[in-house]
């Protein structure tokens, strides 16, 4: 009894799977519509192209086979029913021979067994799955639009039903507006055309539409969703990553209506074009939106296998409408892939260099042309203060400070016979041989009084600027390993003096000044890496010396390093001035100064450096340094099967030629976008067609294969497939020519005919009616508040979120609640955590980036409710609408407000309502002053001047119940 | 005072509104839900309970489902099976089914079993406190589900189908019940994280999207963070109650003009749920409130959380509770199966044990049904060596309260835990005896829709009155 129950629920499965069973179809059986579904749901988990599974040696997926003598039989014999094994083996009454076995739980149902039976009885034509064959376009009038129309109209007709008529001009503006940009017209626009709403001026719309700067953005949102973007890493640390130059770099080429083909190419493999650009190795960065875990203790090899599975299943599942995930572990069981040419497609994408690793590198540099050009500026003032710097320090004469005497020598000895002369205003230049190691004996008698410090300057002689201030040519370094100072009275015998403490502009790392006094020949005073501009440095004597009148003062410059790291020119000065003093001038005055501007912008130039986002991206490994790639044994990374070759799987092969090494990425790119790919270019018309109509043509935009549904109107899908690839893959050309159409333009209304006959809609006979995507939601409140800023590109932001969400146990990473422009951005530069998604965008069936989203399943749940009564967003919308409508004369307010948010006219009577709830809860407000503040408080609004708080409180309520109504919401 | 003045008066208005001419399936219980259903109505509703509106007087008024999503392996819990043992590493033909994947010999089970109860029944050393309320428990050893993968089991076992997308149990049940409390949503669904398929399994599908199943992560456990949005801008609750009332009557004129949408017609009453909400939400999610003793009988971790929270949100009236263990998919153990069960088990046993305490001392679990089980059973034969591949052919589920007779088991697998023998259960059985518990009568519980009356059991199912309290 039971077994009999089951067989009529299957049979109302399949009447409802297939719109339009073969039933209501001419007698004919179709292959592919009504035979395929059949064997691939009954049979191929055994009879598949999975040979791991395979029984009996039979294939019911390749004609030949299932026509060919087997042990049993032959299965399929065409225009005999009774002969054919397959049909017998189903029907049979023993438990041991029926098909498919008891212990499956399958049964073919009565009805699929009329159709075996009527198919073999006609012939046995065998076919694909109608996605395999080519799209072919169908005969119907060459231009797109009128094709389109004639053949929505063809199939309603051939169910006793027609087009809507055409929905009022206002509310076409606003759903062209919403779809082709996410953004709402302006009242004032929706009116213009609805003065003048004729076929020419629809069309200038759709062509004004598709060249606003927010169409990019737009559309870049559905990219984002297919491209797993996100602003983290994933997996349990979920750091921080910089893919936003990927973002704007992709509403920078939608914008640019670039080409399908030329996009997929640069996307995959942007890095491998000949002398690729910045811009097309950064597109690359696609398939580097893929997780990483930065966790300790996990194995990177197992997070980077993981990664290049998600971009062969992301690619199949993007272009080709295919489920390949399965075929890790083991072979499809129901679409033409084994676990082996899985493995072949992985094997391309298994030679990038990214490796799961914390830095994830490699990584490439976007500066941007603003930031570029301030480098640029940066290191132009810097240079013109390094040249000015050295000239001031140089400039010996002119700037003297009065308190520093030269000490210009009255004997000098060099070793080696180097050869020491004195030249103007006491620089001592070296010449001639150049010992290893030297020391310099200067002997002079100063002027009598005190000297209290002596100061060293090695200079860069006049007219050498790429010299340095040592003798070495290959390092012109220096190093003082010992100063001596010795003072040889008139009267009496030498003594030293001692230094008590020093001070040099500048010290090479582990080589201070003051080493050059610590009694140690092997430490010293030297100037790496900046030999080569000139330097000082003051010593502070440990006391006062007096000179008396015929005191000599004998210096010794100890330069014992070796090499020849010796001055070549310097000069000697004393002072009597203090300690503070004599430290404050290493050099002539003005360059302090200098030197302290060019710290700071060096400074500036490093961090602005050091902001240069670097995005991660695809590069190929070397070809010595190829990986292997291997089977995984059930999909286990640890358990490595058969060595594998790159390659395509054989249903679809690829028809141009591959590269004698092997195919790559590029090559991916033209098998994926080749006329032959019988997929491609009906995936991606269909996942248009669907973002404008709210539900595909085939309605598993992810699943194309056999397990997928079947397509409501093949011939549109081929049509709009082929439209679409031989426009040269412009998205634009394709929405124009959908947009056009009548059945875009249709009114949305439901009639109860509809409702019975066709309650999803599948036939067409009216406009799709849907809610917003999140995005748009969030969008929406911001553009018609006013709020909305209009600013594109950049890092992202973070607009005002609950408090708290954020648990930032690993890093400083913080939600700060952006103020200003960042706080009204589109949703599509928000912050995306992968692990904490925005959650007034997620609770509208955003994604959180972590896979590949195909489409978005919509849901309508009370929290969405809570999202629009009281998130700080709607509330501040709320507010910003109430200041405007306060702003209009009085008896325009409510339907300004109306106008604003529904994009259609509105009479004084549709807005009683709200004037009831105006004025009752202005009473109220008026009564209680600290609750109409408080509310002002949290919508951030602002009373104008002679304006009470407790009007714009009470409008703020009365926008709030405005921007809330399902009408508003809602794309229709 | 002038607000509360409007409130009746809009109140009685919409009594006057003939809200049927929205949509009849809508507007069954409108008169009911149109009252409850009223925004303005804040005080005043806390009287109007709804009633059980079932075919019958049911014995459970609600569920709790705990799904162990993955499919845990029923050999290691409530089924004992020697011939594991004697047979381990063969496979004798019996033994020789077909799953997703392939299998191996026989992998028995290591796990001790015992004799609980006055009932005598086998539990596993595994689950050491649930088997102290083994006498709450029917045991339903032969489950069995049509197909060896996780989508189309996960989809059967929720939706009733292996195809997307229809109505989900709890929209059905939340459906042809109602709400017991229009302050929360009818039928919540928990999870730390996301089950695979996702919100298709909670789906209302073609029902009005009302009975959609509100998904709740609670992966962190402070109300503001479970339900983000519940901070009200405007503190004066009658004046939000008059501005929510409003915009049900905008929208309601939007519906009439543009013609009947259950998207729609859901969103009306969301909008009034997530009213309510605000003011019971952050009490019903609040565990804080819970006494020290209390949260040290359910433990620690999600699932202990997700229990509690599944108890606190039956008192208040939710219809229908699914509790998902994890993200993804834990349960399904290919590799290195017999440490994943024993870890796995450890974090259900002592919370599972504490809830059915718990309900049974507010004298809670004999209306409210519990149920446990994952989308399909596992293989007794090994995959790999380590693990146990997926199973429909038969595997464990138990139900507990809401009028299920405790201390039983029903059904029986084969020796080897492969297949369901004796007293098999479909899913479908199961889902009719659940809605018979509830007092619906599973084949007149229906939706017609595209021509067609509908059902959660399609056009299969027996209810199962052996495991019914008489």
């Amino acid at each position: 009894m039971q077994g009999l129950l089951r067989v009529v629920s299957s049979t109302v499965l399949v009447a409802c799977c297939h719109v339009f069973s073969p039933a209501d179809a001419e007698d004919q059986v179709s292959f592919s519509r009504d035979v395929l579904p059949i064997l691939s749901t009954r049979c191929f988990a055994c009879h598949g192209p999975d040979a791991a599974q395979r029984q009996a040696e039979l294939r019911l997926d390749l004609e030949t086979d299932a026509k060919l003598e087997h042990s049993s039989g032959v299965p399929v014999v065409p225009k005999d029913p009774d002969g054919s094994t397959m049909l017998s083996r189903i029907n049979s009454e023993d438990s041991e021979e029926v098909m498919p076995p008891p212990e499956t739980g399958q049964t073919v149902t009565v009805e699929e067994r009329k159709i075996l039976r009527e198919w073999i009885a006609q012939g046995a034509v065998w076919g694909k799955h109608w996605a395999f064959e080519a799209p072919v376009r169908p005969e119907v009038p060459r231009n797109g639009t009128v094709a389109l129309d004639l053949l929505v109209k063809k199939k309603l007709a051939d169910h006793g039903l027609q087009l809507s008529p055409q929905a009022d001009a206002w509310q076409r503006v606003r759903r062209l507006s919403l779809d082709l940009t996410g953004l709402p017209p302006t009242p004032e626009q929706a009116e213009q055309f609805a003065n003048n709403p004729g076929t020419e001026q629809w069309n200038a719309l759709i062509d004004a539409l598709l060249e606003r700067p927010e169409f990019g953005e737009h559309w870049a949102r559905m990219w984002m969703d297919l491209a797993r973007y996100a602003d983290t890493k994933g997996y349990e640390k979920d750091r921080g990553r910089t893919m936003w130059p990927w973002r704007d770099w992709l509403v920078q080429q939608l914008n640019q209506d670039r080409p399908l083909n030329e996009l997929t190419r640069e996307l995959l493999a942007g890095d491998l074009l000949p002398a690729a650009t910045v811009d097309q190795r950064l597109a690359t960065a696609f398939h580097r939106n893929t997780m990483s875990n930065d966790e300790g203790g996990t194995d990177n090899e197992e997070f980077r296998t993981l990664a290049v599975k998600d971009r062969v299943d992301s690619t199949l599942q993007i272009w080709m409408g295919l489920t390949a995930g399965c075929a890790r572990c083991h072979s499809h069981k129901y679409d033409p892939l084994t676990q082996e040419e899985y493995y072949g497609l992985y094997a391309i994408f298994n030679q990038t260099a990214d490796a799961d690793r914390p830095d994830d590198a490699p990584l490439l540099s976007i500066p941007g042309d603003e930031r570029r050009l301030r480098i640029e500026e940066l290191e132009q003032s810097i240079g013109t203060l390094k040249s000015r710097l050295e000239h001031l320090r140089n400039q010996l004469e002119s700037n003297e400070n009065d308190h520093w005497t030269a000490f210009v020598p009255q004997r000098m000895e060099a070793q080696g016979h180097a050869k020491m002369e004195t030249g103007q205003a006491g620089v001592i230049t070296v010449s001639g041989p150049s010992p290893e190691r030297n020391d310099y004996l200067l002997e002079s008698a100063p002027a009598p009084g005190s000297i209290t410090a002596l100061r060293i300057q090695a200079l860069i002689p006049d007219g050498q600027k790429n010299a340095g201030v040592g003798r070495n040519p290959g390092d012109p370094n220096f190093v003082l390993s010992e100063l001596l100072i010795e003072i040889i009275p008139a009267e009496g015998s030498p003594r030293s003096v001692a230094v008590q403490r020093a001070k040099a502009d500048f010290s090479q790392r582990n080589w201070p000044v003051q080493a050059a006094f610590d009694g140690d020949l092997k430490t010293g005073w030297a100037v790496s890496p900046q030999m080569r501009q000139p330097h000082a440095a003051v010593f502070v004597l440990q006391q006062p010396l007096t000179i008396s009148e015929g005191d000599m003062l004998r210096l010794q410059l100890q330069q014992r390093y070796g090499n020849s790291l010796t001055m070549r020119c310097f000069r000697i000065s004393v002072t009597a001035e203090s300690a503070e003093v004599a430290e404050r001038d290493l050099f002539a005055p003005g360059v302090r100064e200098a030197a302290a501007e060019l710290a700071q912008l060096e400074n500036q130039l490093k961090q602005l450096r050091s902001a240069i986002p670097r995005v991660p991206v695809m590069e190929e490994l070397a070809r010595e340094r190829n990986r292997e790639t291997r089977l995984h044994v059930r999909g286990n990374f640890l358990d490595p099967g058969e060595p594998v070759m790159a390659g395509f799987p054989e249903a679809f092969p690829i028809v141009s030629t591959v590269a004698a090494g092997g195919p790559g990425r590029l090559d991916v790119a033209d098998w994926l976008m080749a006329d032959s790919n019988p997929l491609t270019a009906r995936v991606w018309a269909n996942r248009i067609w669907a973002r404008l109509m709210g539900q595909g043509i085939v309605t598993t935009e992810e699943d194309f294969g056999t397990m997928g549904a079947t397509p409501s109107h093949p011939e549109l899908l081929d049509l709009l497939a082929v439209e679409h690839r031989d426009n040269g893959w412009s998205l634009r050309q394709l929405l124009r020519m959908i947009c056009r159409s009548e059945v875009y333009q249709q009114s949305s209304i439901v009639t109860a005919e509809h409702r019975l006959q066709d309650p999803e809609n599948r036939l067409l006979a009216r406009a799709g009616r849907f809610r917003l995507s999140a995005e748009a939601v969030r969008d929406q409140l911001l553009a018609v508040s006013g709020l909305l800023s209009l600013h594109q590109g950049g890092p992202p932001v973070m607009p005002p979120q609950p408090a708290g969400l954020w648990r930032s146990t690993y890093n400083s990473e913080k939600w700060v609640n952006a103020e200003g422009d960042n706080r009204y951005r589109r949703s599509l530069y928000t912050y995306l955590k992968r692990t904490t998604p925005y959650p007034a965008l997620t609770t509208f069936d955003a994604g959180s980036g972590e896979f590949c989203m195909i489409r978005r399943i919509r849901t309508n749940t009370p929290l969405q409710a809570l999202v629009m009564l009281n998130d700080q967003t709607a509330v501040e919308a709320a507010g910003a609408l109430a200041e405007r409508m306060l702003a209009q004369p009085q008896e325009h307010r409510l339907i300004w407000g109306m106008r604003q948010a529904l994009i259609r006219p509105v009479s004084a009577e549709q807005t009683e309502p709200l004037q009831m709830l105006l004025d009752d809860v202005m009473q109220e407000f008026e009564a209680a002053p600290e609750s109409a503040a408080e509310l002002l408080r949290n919508a951030r609004a602002e009373v104008a001047e002679n304006q009470p708080a407790a009007e714009l409180a009470a409008m703020v309520v009365v926008a709030g119940a405005i921007l809330n109504q399902d009408e508003f919401l809602t794309r229709h | 005072m002038a607000v509360w003045e409007r409130l009746v008066s809009v109140l009685e208005e919409d009594c006057r509104d003939n809200r049927l001419s929205v949509s009849a399936p809508f507007s069954r219980r409108t008169l009911l839900a149109g009252l409850g259903g009223g925004a303005g109505s804040v005080g005043m509703l806390s009287a109007l309970r709804a009633e059980n509106a079932g075919h019958f007087p049911g014995t459970a008024k609600r569920v709790i489902h705990l799904f162990m999503n993955g499919g845990p392996f029923q050999g290691d819990f409530f089924d004992p099976k020697p011939g594991l043992t004697k047979y381990a590493g063969q496979r004798p033909p019996s033994a020789n089914l077909r799953t997703e994947r392939k299998t191996g010999g026989l992998m028995p089970s290591p796990f001790r079993y015992r004799r609980h109860g006055e009932s005598g029944l086998p539990v596993s050393e595994l689950l050491p406190q649930t088997a102290k309320c083994i006498d709450e428990i029917c045991v339903v050893r032969s489950t069995w589900t049509d197909n060896p993968n996780h989508g189309p089991a996960l989809l059967l076992m929720n939706n009733g189908t292996i195809l997307p997308t229809r109505p989900s149990m709890g929209s059905w049940v939340s459906y042809g019940l109602g709400t017991e409390n229009a302050n929360l949503p009818g039928y919540v669904v928990l999870c730390p994280g996301k089950p695979v398929r996702f919100s298709i399994l909670w789906t209302s599908a073609f029902l009005p999207g009302s009975h959609q199943g509100t998904y709740i992560n609670h992966s962190s456990l402070s109300p503001d963070k479970l339900v983000p949005f519940l901070r009200n801008r405007d503190s004066e609750r009658e004046r939000q109650a008059l501005q929510v009332n409003l915009i049900r009557r905008m929208n309601e004129r939007h519906l009439q003009r543009s013609g009947p949408d259950t998207r729609l017609e859901g969103r009306l009453q969301a909008m009034e749920t997530a009213f309510r909400m605000q003011f019971t939400a952050t009490d019903a999610f609040d565990l804080s409130q819970e006494t020290r003793q209390t949260r040290d009988a359910y433990g620690e971790g999600h699932f202990a959380n997700g229990c509690l929270l599944a108890r606190r949100l039956s008192e208040r009236g939710v219809r229908f509770i699914q509790l998902y263990y994890g993200n993804g998919q834990p349960w399904d153990t290919h590799n290195n199966h017999h440490q994943a069960s024993r870890d796995l088990s450890r974090a259900i046993d002592q919370p599972v044990a504490a809830l059915l305490t718990d309900l049974r001392q507010r004298g809670l679990l004999d209306e409210t049904l519990v149920l446990w089980g994952g989308e399909f059973g596992r293989t007794p034969t090994s995959e790999n060596g380590s693990g146990r591949d997926h199973n429909h052919h038969g595997f464990t589920t138990w139900m507990a309260g809401g009028g299920i007779q405790g201390g039983m088991s029903w059904g029986e697998t084969d020796e080897f835990g492969f297949q369901a023998l004796h007293n098999r259960v479909h899913v479908h059985d199961l889902h009719a005896t659940i809605l018979h518990l509830l007092g619906m009568d599973h084949e007149r519980l229906t939706y017609r829709y595209a021509g067609r009356d509908f059902r959660l059991t399609d056009v299969a199912g027996n209810v199962i009155r052996e495991i019914l309290q008489s």
